[in-house]
């Protein structure tokens, strides 16, 4: 399509405008303020050793909410084990639980899916119901310390993700498990005081 | 429950008994059952299966090694190979030489030969010197995916003629291996991927026509329960199995409705949705955070059987097919008795067939399904998840002995054990009902 000349016109204007446009409606001048007395002030070296230290404590503290941040979420998909067999939660495993119960208590859009999971030696598809059992086993748990149901999701996986896959007790052991998965709300963990 | 207690006192004694019967195994030739008082002790004569042999056929070879094959897997005859075959010891100018089969101790002789677009099939009784029953079969390609079926359908008749039962070599398996749900004829042939790559797909069960087979994508921790044609085409999934984990399912006889477990945060449960109107799942337990699950219909679709958890560890119990009578079947010694799972009822509904955990390993058990006899089947290395063939005398299972886990085939009343093999390792087997020809594709 070819502009025609009075286009042209009217696009020249319109740019003229554009770089005019600061100034185009008059405003009055503001009067000048008188320049604040300075303070004294310190020596150059000085304000670059504030403004050093200054940096790194905010380095520092920003590191270590990061690490605090990291550790909450560490304690929140910290597994827990069962014996064979069973879904109950291990006293030893209790502990574990209510630092998940705290760690969800002050961080309220927090929401977790709860897997679980068997070793490889039951029926396949029992496996199946008893990692279910053992999910619902420590979304119970968590409910009882106060935790909104609705926060918490449970699955299973049976014997179909072992995380050892020896073939020995110690592997069993490990298998036989519930993993934590934080699926909202992770970005921004405080720890309970 | 409340009647629990009582009836595992009276029925630990039961499995006591049978217990100091001892395992069966490939070597066993008797078995004692305890009855009422009185041991009764049964005799398993393998030596005693009649020999048949199979004529060498012009033109027919790969039939003619199918129809073998097929007899010698049914445990029913004492099959007679013959040393130079094709060198004239057959039948020649029509007429079939008695005498020589005799000689070799077959009581039964089997003729192929081609006839029109098929075969005619006689079967000979050596001993008579007569024939004793003929029929003209159709028979496809050799190159056409139902030829095998077709093939195996002839042995089942074979076996008919010769026994008065037919045999089961025209049925096929589903397993699954790697994630994937495959099918395998009898035989161990044909092995056919049904569900594709990257999946975990779980727990087949086949349609009592054959059709179909439902299974479980598990995904997420969570699974539907899809029922699928065989021939190809998309899959449906089964009413109530959207949300949450389902696992376990089992076709009624009459191929409308399905039972499965549903599992979610308040435990595992069995129900029962009607498939043909695709509609309605019925919940038909409830465990209040214990587990019920693994259904499988009694012949007749009047009652299920199934894996409960209700008392402590899983063991086997029964129930009306709309969810009332749940009672015990399988005897269990509590707190010594080991877990006892995958219950699948026998064809002739006489038996529920289940493993059960013996020192750390299952094995496979029968249950007498009026008189709540157990009885043990295999007693060496790891054996489960047992399935029932078509003549309700054989069974796969799930077995360790070669170092991978594949599926066996034992014969109960003989105790003779084969491998089914499969490329890898194998699990979940479900054996099919005998397959008709529309059965055939894929």
């Amino acid at each position: 399509m070819r502009a025609t000349p009075s286009l042209l016109v009217l696009a020249l204007v319109g740019l003229f405008a554009a770089c005019g446009g600061k100034s185009a409606p008059e405003q009055p001048a503001p009067e000048p303020t008188p320049a604040p007395t300075p303070a004294p002030a310190p020596g150059p070296s000085d304000a670059d050793e504030a403004a050093r230290r200054a940096r790194e404590d905010s380095i520092a503290k920003a590191n270590q909410m990061a690490e605090a941040a990291r550790a909450v979420a560490a304690d929140l998909a910290a597994m827990i084990n069962f014996e064979y067999d069973q879904a109950a939660i291990r006293s030893t495993d209790q502990a574990v639980l209510d630092r998940k119960a705290a760690i969800l208590a002050v961080n309220p859009n927090v929401r977790l899916q709860i897997s679980g999971h068997a070793d490889e030696r039951g029926s396949d598809e029992y496996n199946l119901a008893l990692g279910n059992r053992r999910a619902a086993a420590a979304k119970r748990y968590l409910e009882g310390k106060g935790i909104d149901a609705a926060r918490m999701e449970v699955v299973s996986y049976g014997e179909e993700r072992p995380l050892n896959t020896g073939h020995d007790e110690a592997a069993y052991a490990q298998n036989r498990r519930d993993e934590f998965q934080v699926t909202a709300g992770g970005d921004r963990l405080v720890a309970p005081q | 429950m409340s009647r629990l207690p009582q009836r595992i006192g009276a029925l630990g004694f039961v499995l006591a008994a049978s217990a100091s019967a001892g395992p069966l195994s490939a070597q066993d030739t008797t078995k004692a059952i305890d009855n009422g008082g009185v041991r009764v002790i049964l005799e398993y004569n393998p030596g005693v299966r009649p020999g048949i042999v199979v004529l060498p056929a012009t033109g027919l070879d790969s039939a003619r090694a199918i129809v073998q094959r097929d007899l010698d897997y049914s445990d029913r005859f004492e099959v007679v190979t013959l040393s130079n075959e094709g060198g004239g010891v057959g039948s020649e100018g029509g007429g079939v030489s008695y005498g020589i089969y005799k000689s070799l101790g077959a009581a039964f002789g089997v003729e192929l030969t081609t006839a029109g677009g098929g075969v005619m099939v006689r079967l000979h009784d050596v001993t008579a010197g007569r024939v004793r029953n003929q029929q003209a079969f159709t028979l496809p390609a050799t190159t056409d995916p139902s030829f095998r079926l077709e093939v195996h359908r002839i042995a089942d008749e074979v076996t008919r003629w010769a026994t008065g039962t037919p045999g089961a070599a025209a049925s096929r398996l589903l397993l699954v291996s790697g994630g994937r749900i495959y099918q395998i004829d009898s035989d161990g042939e044909g092995l056919t991927a049904l569900t594709p790559a990257g999946q975990t797909a779980l727990s087949p069960a086949w349609s009592p026509d054959g059709q179909r087979f439902a299974y479980t994508i598990l995904g997420n921790g969570r699974g539907g329960v899809t029922v699928q044609p065989l021939a190809g085409g998309t899959g449906v999934q089964a009413p109530g199995t959207a949300a949450a984990l389902n696992i376990t399912p089992a076709f009624s006889p009459d191929g409308r409705l399905l039972a499965y477990a549903h599992s979610d945060e308040s435990g595992t449960d069995v129900y029962l949705a009607n498939i043909a109107d695709r509609c309605c799942a019925q919940r038909l337990t409830v465990g209040r955070y214990a587990d019920n699950l693994s259904p499988t219909f009694s012949p007749d679709g009047r009652r299920i059987a199934f894996v409960s958890t209700r008392a402590g560890p899983p063991q086997i119990y029964v129930m009306a097919a709309d969810g009332t009578d749940q009672e015990l079947l399988a005897p269990f010694d509590y707190g010594a008795t080991g877990a006892s799972n995958a219950p699948e009822w026998s064809p002739d509904g006489a038996n529920v067939v289940f493993h059960r955990e013996v020192t750390g390993s299952p094995q496979i058990f029968l249950v007498d399904a009026t008189g709540r006899r157990v009885r043990q089947v295999t007693s060496s290395g790891r054996n489960e998840d047992p399935t029932w063939a078509p003549d309700g005398r054989h069974i796969a299972y799930v077995s360790d002995r070669s170092g991978l886990r594949q599926l066996w085939v034992i014969d109960i009343e003989t105790g003779r054990v084969r491998q089914l093999r499969t490329p890898g390792a194998a699990r979940l087997p479900a054996w099919s009902r005998r397959l008709s020809r529309a059965a055939a594709a894929p």
